[in-house]
């Protein structure tokens, strides 16, 4: 298996099998009972009632050809629902288990963390289990001995490191076990959503050491989170599984709208009539149609501006409509807003045809949800009248390569050009 | 499992990586048991065994002194019994030290053998989030039982000693010096026997039940509480046919001087031990890889 110099994990059509339903019974006898009765071709009489029974060879596929590149100083998020396979390949990877196909190889030394203080011992002191925690890890005794000081001054426990950790609170315990793992020399680090353990300030703190460690020392971070601050605030590449299969393999934020709205790249144009009906409810208003004009997905490139064209039914006579489009990030964090007011007026059945035009040109490289806000405004000075909205389309805003410098999504959301030097 | 190196140069980065590449494929091998990264983690069997020594003995008063304690308790009541009350005969050895000879021998095999029996079961939690060489475990706990063994073996010489000056009939010859390849051979047959059920339990826990039964039936087998002079002429050949007999009767020989040293049965045993271990390690190392997902 070839790898390049640069890469650190390679995996080739990875998968993992588990076979459904109960894997025998545990014991000896009751396999024998199951299999005779199916010799004589009875009902097994292990089977409970009602449960379904699982044909022989009925497999479950927990990782499905998974095929991932990750080269020196990656940060990757690994993102997917409960059951999508992100631990099996965590476990696989980490070598706790084997693939049932396929193969990896992998550059230098891996560790993982997929629990938090595994193999502490409640009798042994913070200062033992530190030694052991970290052998266990994959550190020898020199490697802990030159660590010590900055391991236990990092787990903020100087003063119970010589007690038995049975009697730490448990944010100590997570605090020290953190501590540990994250002082490894491994030139791989694994971790299973261990990152948002002890207080506000201790998180922050064990994301940036792995990010220091991603970025100053070139290690190679794979981390399994729901958490997505966490996910963008640390990585910098996203892998999206979906029942056992990589369906993205990219930019954090792209990743992070996929895994949320999953809505794909032909997320350009929407029929409110059909599948869903959270359009406008208007009285008034009937919303039928929006898409993006002239395009096949929502990627917008640098300057390119946004063309919308909206399509409703006056379900009534509408005086002086105004329309506000609302952006919020993948968070669902409002960006920024866009609005018109009293841009037209229509009669009862009527069916309007509008076409707009959005300057994006200052907000941030990422992807971004809209909403459609349609309101009246009688005269300058009174209050919305009635605020209902609508679901929109999401776009995803790109850079070309013009853009010398990458916009990091940590950054905010709005670019801005506002600076000058003054003398 | 496989894995193979190939080292290459360190490039561009200012801190030294490590740059082994390793290779791990669903393909498997026969015996792919991988002794540098054993040695590699020897720091973490050397933790378990002071885990262990301080987990046995927290919040006792007496702490490691019940290393000691506990043969001297169990071997008073062998000699109560077998000796006072059944009055079995010891081949003119003190009895107190026929007794200890073989307790100490055989908590030596049987510690080893249940330690081995419960590596999958008992350490299914953390062998299922952390990877390190699975065979650390068992090997740990072979160091840990050595460990008190050789605590007790050096009272028991202690006492051996004391006996023969003053003029018990008991006499330490040759053969003890054979003491070192005697309990590598214990650990060896109790490390085997333990990982075959070990392998074995993860799917199917019947035998967990049976080992303590078969663990106490096995010593009354063995020549622990009786010497190998009163077996039957007839059932001379079963008792050696057990291969944890002839290292009791050496062990017994070399430093009590009763019985006899036979180093056919010896032989037999030993081969027997090799036979064993590598047959357990080798279903060990089948069964490892995938055990979390059945266990």
């Amino acid at each position: 298996m070839e790898i390049s110099e640069n890469c650190v994990i390679k995996t080739e059509d990875l998968s993992k099998e588990y076979r459904l339903g109960l894997i025998g019974s545990g014991t000896l006898r009751s396999d024998l009972q199951s299999k005779f009765a199916k010799m004589r071709g009875k009902p097994d009489p292990n089977l409970r009632i009602g449960a379904h029974e699982y044909a022989k060879n009925e497999k479950f596929l927990a990782l499905d050809g998974i095929n991932i590149e990750i080269n020196r100083g990656d940060r990757v998020g690994i993102i997917g629902a409960n059951g999508a396979g992100k631990s099996t390949l965590l476990k696989i990877l980490s070598r706790i288990t084997s693939p049932t196909e396929g193969q990896f190889c992998y550059r230098g030394r891996i560790s993982s963390m997929l629990e938090v203080g595994t193999g502490f011992h409640a009798e042994l002191t913070g200062r033992e289990n530190i030694y052991l925690n970290g052998a266990i890890l994959g550190m020898n005794r020199t490697e802990v001995d030159s660590k010590i000081d900055k391991i236990i001054e990092f787990s903020e426990c100087e003063k119970f490191i010589d007690t038995p950790v049975k009697r730490y609170s448990s944010g100590m315990f997570v605090k020290l076990a953190f501590a540990v793992a994250s002082h490894l020399d491994s030139e791989i680090m694994i971790m299973d959503e261990v990152l948002a353990v002890g207080d506000m300030k201790f998180q922050k703190k064990c994301i940036s050491k792995m990010r220091d460690l991603a970025i100053d020392e070139n290690r190679t971070i794979l981390y399994v989170s729901h958490n997505m601050n966490t996910i963008q605030e640390l990585c910098n590449r996203c892998i999206v599984l979906e029942k056992g299969k990589k369906v993205f393999d990219g930019g954090v934020d792209e990743a992070i709208s996929m895994y949320f709205g999953g809505e794909k790249d032909e997320f350009y144009s929407f029929d409110y009539n059909e599948k869903r009906k959270n359009g406008c409810d208007r009285p008034d208003i009937d919303l039928k149609h929006v898409k993006y004009i002239g395009k096949a997905n929502n990627f917008f490139h640098d300057d390119e501006k946004l063309s919308l064209e909206l399509t409703w039914e006056n379900k009534a006579d509408i005086p002086n409509l105004s329309l506000r489009i609302e952006v919020s990030n993948i968070r669902r964090q409002p960006v920024t807003s866009y609005i018109i007011e009293n841009f037209y007026s229509g009669k009862k059945g009527e069916t309007h045809t509008q076409r707009l035009k959005l300057d994006i040109s200052k907000i941030a490289v990422g992807g971004y949800y809209t909403r459609y806000v349609f309101y009246n405004k009688q005269n300058a000075t009174s209050a919305f009248e009635s605020v209902e909205d609508a679901k929109g389309l999401t776009f995803n805003k790109r850079n070309a390569e013009k853009y010398e410098l990458p916009w990091n999504s940590g950054w905010g959301n709005v670019m801005t050009e506002g600076i000058e030097l003054v003398d | 499992m496989i894995k193979f190196y190939l080292k290459f140069s360190c490039y561009g980065s200012e801190k030294m990586q490590n740059d082994t590449i390793t290779l791990v494929t669903s393909k498997r091998k026969w015996f792919s048991v991988d002794l540098k990264e054993l040695w590699r983690y020897r720091d973490l069997a050397i933790l378990f065994v002071k885990r262990d020594l301080k987990n046995s003995y927290k919040q006792t008063v007496l702490g490691p002194l019940w290393i000691l304690i506990n043969p001297f308790l169990s071997t008073t009541v062998f000699t109560v019994i077998f000796g006072v009350i059944a009055n079995i005969s010891t081949d003119g050895v003190p009895q107190f030290l026929f007794y200890m000879a073989g307790n100490i021998l055989w908590t030596f095999f049987s510690n080893c053998l249940s330690r081995g029996t419960g590596t999958f079961l008992g350490n299914a939690h953390l062998f299922g989030k952390v990877y390190f060489p699975r065979l650390i475990m068992p090997i740990a706990g072979v160091m840990y039982y050595g460990l008190t063994f050789f605590i007790q073996f050096v009272v028991f010489f202690i006492l051996v000693l004391i006996y023969m000056f003053t003029g018990s009939a008991v006499h330490i010859n040759a053969i003890a010096l054979l003491l070192p390849v005697l309990l590598l051979q214990t650990a060896s047959l109790g490390i085997g026997t333990g990982l075959i059920i070990s392998s074995v339990t993860t799917k199917y826990r019947d035998l967990n039940v049976l080992v303590g039964f078969g663990v106490s039936l096995w010593m009354y087998i063995t020549p622990v509480v009786y010497p190998v002079s009163q077996i039957p002429d007839f059932l001379g050949w079963l008792a050696y046919a057990n291969p944890v007999a002839p290292i009791m009767e050496t062990f017994r020989y070399a430093f009590l001087g009763s019985g006899s040293f036979n180093p056919v049965y010896w032989g037999f045993s030993l081969c027997v031990t090799a036979v064993i271990l590598l047959f357990g390690v080798l279903v060990f190392n089948r069964v490892e890889k995938n055990f979390i997902d059945t266990v």
